[in-house]
């Protein structure tokens, strides 16, 4: 029963932490002077006819405490506002671009914990092998790399030669998965290595090195001592005791996930939410950009309680905190 | 017999208690019990000399200490240090009487800081209290060096640079920077070699001579707190079992847990060992957060009778009774009865020449 | 006997050595200094670290030397016929044009300024702001170490991008918001790893003599803990340069730090993407600037916590052990089957 309580609690403290990233959104744009609020929210080609539309329609010049107010009740309702710009409303605009998206994250997160939990585990079994010095010069490069550049090289190195070759398979910008499952791999092929390049690295050089601290602990000893099976070993004890630490890293590394799918998006064209909002932010377009920050606090809050779940099942000691 | 007057009493210790609050989880965590680390102990120390503290680990001797050094606070009771109530202090009002008071540590490894050099962690009291700075500041603490037998021109090196009865030392010129009048010694030999631990204690006791110091010496080795102490208390699970002058502990035992601790320490003359009575204690330590009702020793205790399980003992002076009945007195704080009072908290104390199971019920081996 | 009848000479045994001119003990310091000149590979990361430091320091003089003013545009030679930039070497561009004709040595170098500022200063910002505030959560524990941690978690679990965007549109792009942005968000690592130390230093016996001794916790926090923690501060800061550096490298990519015309290596890399197929330098070599900084910040901050650890010292000393025994024991076997032969013979 505990552990109700403790979902519970974690969705609650969420709930607080949205509508503090919100609030905090709303007051750092709104408490600008009211023109340039406007302008924004008009978007940059806007005449002062519009402007002035702007202020009365959204009732800007209102004192802020009663925006504020009317902010609230339409997030709660889910409306995000209207982008003037593009005579949008933003919830409309955002679920939209929400498919590259999630494609992007799934299978970047996949990919990278796959990638990284195996490299490291076979390094740590296989300790100062060949594989185990080529994959550590090899975490040590990916950690120095931006995740940008990784694009660019894959784009300039993998995807031009080959398109400019006749071999289209690979492509850059968006394929949904209702167009075609190939043409859907093609185009997330390259997006998925980028994104999950850097974090393969971190993870396989967190998992290894925990890896390496457990097969040294006694218990793994004892274990061996018995007469079970290396892999056994390895994989019933070990894997689990060094799995938690690299559970917990990830609901950390959930916050900076964010910035790697903007990147890619940009990179690739992908047109997800990420690069919607840093076009938003060329284009003076507010309300995208609040609608990102909010939807972006709620995907972390998201993802963090179901990363603590995940690590309450590992480790049976956190259950009950 | 003259009670203990208080033109020599130092310290004063009465009723102190000690809980260590136990808290549980859930949605708001709450308090679901106490650890009785200390429970009721009155104390005192006399000026120029040494008060022993014997017990097993677990009988609240180290948190004593710390209260009497006013490094954590009292739940309830007074220390009362040169006439001064020292629990209701404030940290402003306790930094000048840290002057007076100061300890010394258990683990030479860990009571110096690694990073810092020897000159700097003597030197530290007299930084703190600015009492003396650069060059006679070195001076003073190569002077302290000497006097604890360091070769002051070692002022520059690292504590790990030194051996385990070194750093002792070095603790102990620490200690005597400011020339407290108390220091409350907290284990000091055990984790050394036992030829260095004779070294370390022949330095406090000469100190205590030069400088009329006095000491706590907390100890659970009994042959080390015969060497040092001139009265000696055993404590409990939290409270004191017997409180003596040392010989008269020693030799005429009247707590049936002082008798077992003595018991259990080797003696070097054979016909000694042979002559005593080895007695084994059955049992773990109970639990500090329920300690048992009445008697604390009584689980363990061979001559325990129905009233021990009931009626808490209280600490007066030993009237050989010939071993049935209570023993008469008022309760008494060591040594308001007099400074050579025996005080044995128990409801069968053993007499002369009694075996441990005499009084009671259970035949040991 | 008791114990204590037995008299040592107390002096001659144990304080006694050879007595010469004070001694100084060696400091932590001076060690991992010396461990660390043995590692070549950090030797050399170090060298390129400063090789990187001065190169910037001194980019004007390239500009110099070129002739060619970090923002001075050169359609003619700068550009060929189809008004694509130039490669390395030619018309006096050693590394060839970017996208408008400037000379793109100078520009990387410029950039590597900004890049090396950035990194270094926030870092060094925020290793005091995340020192400070680990130290005051870890020693002084209770509400305030709720209210810090909590926070520090909060940050840490940020999504940066989020943040960085809301600013940029909110004040505009600028240098001073990315170095905001940057030291925000690098100091609750450091304020997390330090807060962890503090909490296990705290209980070490030192520090209740030191409060025994009657020293406020100001004193014990900043003389006694911190001397304790500098190492693996020194780690982690070392490790946040090069994250730093790609950091702001990041926004400026995505517009949201550096604008043109101010070089800035992620700036660069951005306009270079529209030209990678018929300019490879532009994009080649501003990465492989980036790439050989961060990666040498990355290597001499492993190594320089190798050099603080002397786990890997017993593994290094134990490694040559193992050879010197093989080698002798071959040596030893030779020697056995050389004496064998010869009565053989």
């Amino acid at each position: 029963m505990a552990i109700v309580g403790y979902i519970v609690r974690r969705i609650l403290t969420g709930i607080v932490v949205v509508w503090l990233v919100a609030s905090i959104a709303f007051f750092l744009f709104f408490s600008r002077p009211v023109t340039t609020v406007a302008r924004e929210l008009a978007g940059r080609a806007a005449t002062p006819q519009v402007i002035n539309e702007v202020i009365t329609n959204l009732g800007l010049n209102q004192p802020i405490m009663t925006q504020y107010w009317h902010f609230l009740d339409n997030l709660v309702h889910g409306n995000l506002g209207y982008s003037y710009f593009t005579q949008e409303s933003v919830d409309t605009m955002l679920k939209q671009d929400l498919p590259p998206t999630v494609s992007l994250v799934i299978g970047g997160v996949i990919l990278w914990l796959i990638v990284g939990l195996a490299v490291g585990i076979i390094s740590a079994t296989r300790a100062r092998s060949f594989f185990d010095r080529f994959s550590n010069v090899a975490v040590l490069i990916g950690l120095s790399m931006p995740v940008f550049v990784i694009g660019e090289l894959l784009i300039s190195v993998v995807f031009y030669p080959l398109y400019s070759h006749g071999f289209t398979w690979i492509n850059t910008g968006y394929s949904g998965i209702t167009s075609g499952v190939g043409s859907f791999f093609g185009h997330m092929l390259l997006p998925w290595i980028t994104l999950a390049a850097v974090q393969a690295a971190v993870y396989t050089r967190l998992s290894r090195g925990q890896l390496l601290d457990t097969l040294g602990e006694d218990y793994i000893r004892t274990a061996r001592a018995k007469g079970l099976p290396e892999r056994r070993v390895v994989f019933r004890h070990a894997v689990r005791a060094a799995l938690t630490p690299v559970v917990s890293q990830l609901g950390v590394d959930i916050g900076q996930l964010l910035g790697g799918v903007v990147v890619v998006e940009v990179v690739f064209g992908l047109g997800g939410i990420g690069q919607v909002s840093v076009q938003a932010v060329e284009q003076d377009n507010l309300p995208v950009i609040i609608g990102f920050v909010i939807i972006a606090a709620l995907f972390v809050v998201v993802s963090n309680i179901v990363v603590d779940l995940v690590y309450a099942t590992l480790d049976p000691r956190v259950r009950i905190t | 017999m003259a009670p203990s007057t208080d033109d020599n009493v130092l310290v004063r210790v009465e009723n102190l208690v000690k809980y260590f609050p136990v808290k549980a989880g859930g949605f708001v965590r709450h308090t679901v019990g106490n650890v009785h680390a200390v429970d009721d102990v009155s104390l005192v120390i006399e000026r120029g000399k040494t008060l022993g503290l014997v017990g097993e680990t677990g009988s609240g001797k180290s948190t004593l200490a710390r209260c009497v050094a006013g490094l954590i606070p009292v739940t309830s009771g007074k220390v009362i240090f040169d006439g001064r109530d020292i629990t209701k202090l404030s940290r402003g009002a306790m930094r000048p009487l840290r002057r007076e008071v100061q300890m010394i540590f258990q683990d030479p490894y860990s009571s110096l800081n690694p990073r810092r050099r020897v000159g700097s962690i003597i030197g530290e009291p007299f930084a703190i209290h600015k009492t003396a700075t650069g060059a006679e500041r070195k001076r003073q603490v190569q002077e302290l060096m000497e006097r604890v037998g360091l070769n002051p021109e070692h002022y520059n090196r690292f504590p790990a640079e030194f051996s385990g009865g070194q750093r002792q030392r070095i603790g102990v010129a620490r200690a005597l920077a400011l020339r407290p009048k108390l220091i409350i010694c907290d284990e000091p030999v055990s984790a050394l070699d036992v030829s260095i631990q004779a070294q370390v204690l022949n330095l406090l006791a000469d100190l205590q001579q030069e400088y009329g110091l006095s000491y706590l010496f907390i100890a659970h080795d009994l042959e080390v707190v015969r060497h040092v102490s001139d009265k000696v208390a055993v404590m409990y699970l939290g409270r004191v079992g017997e409180a003596a002058p040392k010989e008269d502990l020693y030799t005429h035992p009247r707590h049936p847990y002082t008798v077992a601790l003595l018991s259990a320490a080797p003696a070097a003359d054979p016909d000694t060992a042979a002559a005593r009575q080895r007695v084994i204690l059955t049992g773990d330590v109970p639990s500090p957060i329920t300690p048992p009702a009445g008697c604390r020793f009584h689980p363990r205790c061979p001559r325990a009778q129905e009233i021990c399980g009931i009626q808490e003992p209280r600490l007066v002076p030993y009237k050989d009774t010939g071993g049935e009945a209570e023993p008469a007195g008022v309760a008494a704080a060591p040594w308001s009865a007099g400074a050579d009072a025996h005080l044995a908290a128990c409801h069968f104390p053993v007499a002369d020449g009694e075996s441990l199971a005499a009084a009671g019920t259970r035949e040991l081996a | 006997m008791s114990v204590t009848e037995v008299q040592f000479q107390a002096s001659g045994a144990e304080a006694g050595q050879a007595s010469g001119a004070p001694v100084e003990g060696r400091s932590q310091w001076q060690l991992t200094w010396r461990r660390l000149r043995s590692d070549k590979v950090s030797m050399i990361a170090l060298i390129v670290v400063v090789l990187m430091i001065v190169l910037a320091i001194i980019a004007p003089v390239f500009a110099a030397i070129t002739h060619h003013p970090v923002d001075a545009a050169y359609p003619i030679q700068g550009e060929n016929a189809a008004g694509n930039p130039v490669g390395p070497f030619t018309n006096g561009f050693w590394l060839g044009t970017d996208s408008t004709g400037r000379d793109l040595l100078v520009r990387i170098l410029y950039g590597a300024r900004i890049s090396l500022f950035v990194g270094v200063v926030s870092t060094f910002i925020a290793a005091f702001l995340g020192v400070t505030i680990g130290l005051m959560a870890g020693y002084f524990g209770g509400i305030i170490d709720t209210l810090l941690a909590r926070f520090t978690d909060a940050v840490l679990a940020f999504p940066y991008v989020v943040l960085a965007l809301a600013l940029a549109e909110a004040f505009g792009p600028s240098l001073t918001i990315i170095m905001i942005l940057i030291t925000f968000f690098s100091w609750a690592g450091i304020a997390r790893i330090v807060r962890g130390q503090t909490l296990s230093i705290r209980e070490k016996e030192y520090i209740e003599a030191a409060r025994s001794l009657g020293a406020g916790p100001f004193r014990i926090m900043f003389l006694d803990i911190l001397p304790n923690l500098l190492a693996p501060v020194l780690v982690v800061a070392t490790l946040y340069i090069p994250q730093a550096i790609v950091f702001e490298a990041t926004l400026s990519f995505l517009g949201l730090g550096i604008q043109p015309p101010t070089p800035s290596w992620g700036n660069m890399l951005a306009d270079a993407q529209n030209f990678y197929q018929v300019a490879w330098w532009y994009l080649a070599f501003p990465a492989i600037f980036l790439l050989i900084t961060t990666l040498a910040f990355n290597l001499l901050g492993d190594g320089i916590r190798d050099a603080m650890d002397p786990r890997t010292e017993r593994l290094v000393a134990a490694r040559r052990m193992r050879r010197r025994r093989d080698k002798r024991r071959t040596a030893l076997l030779d020697g056995q089957t050389a004496l064998q032969n010869e009565q053989e013979a």
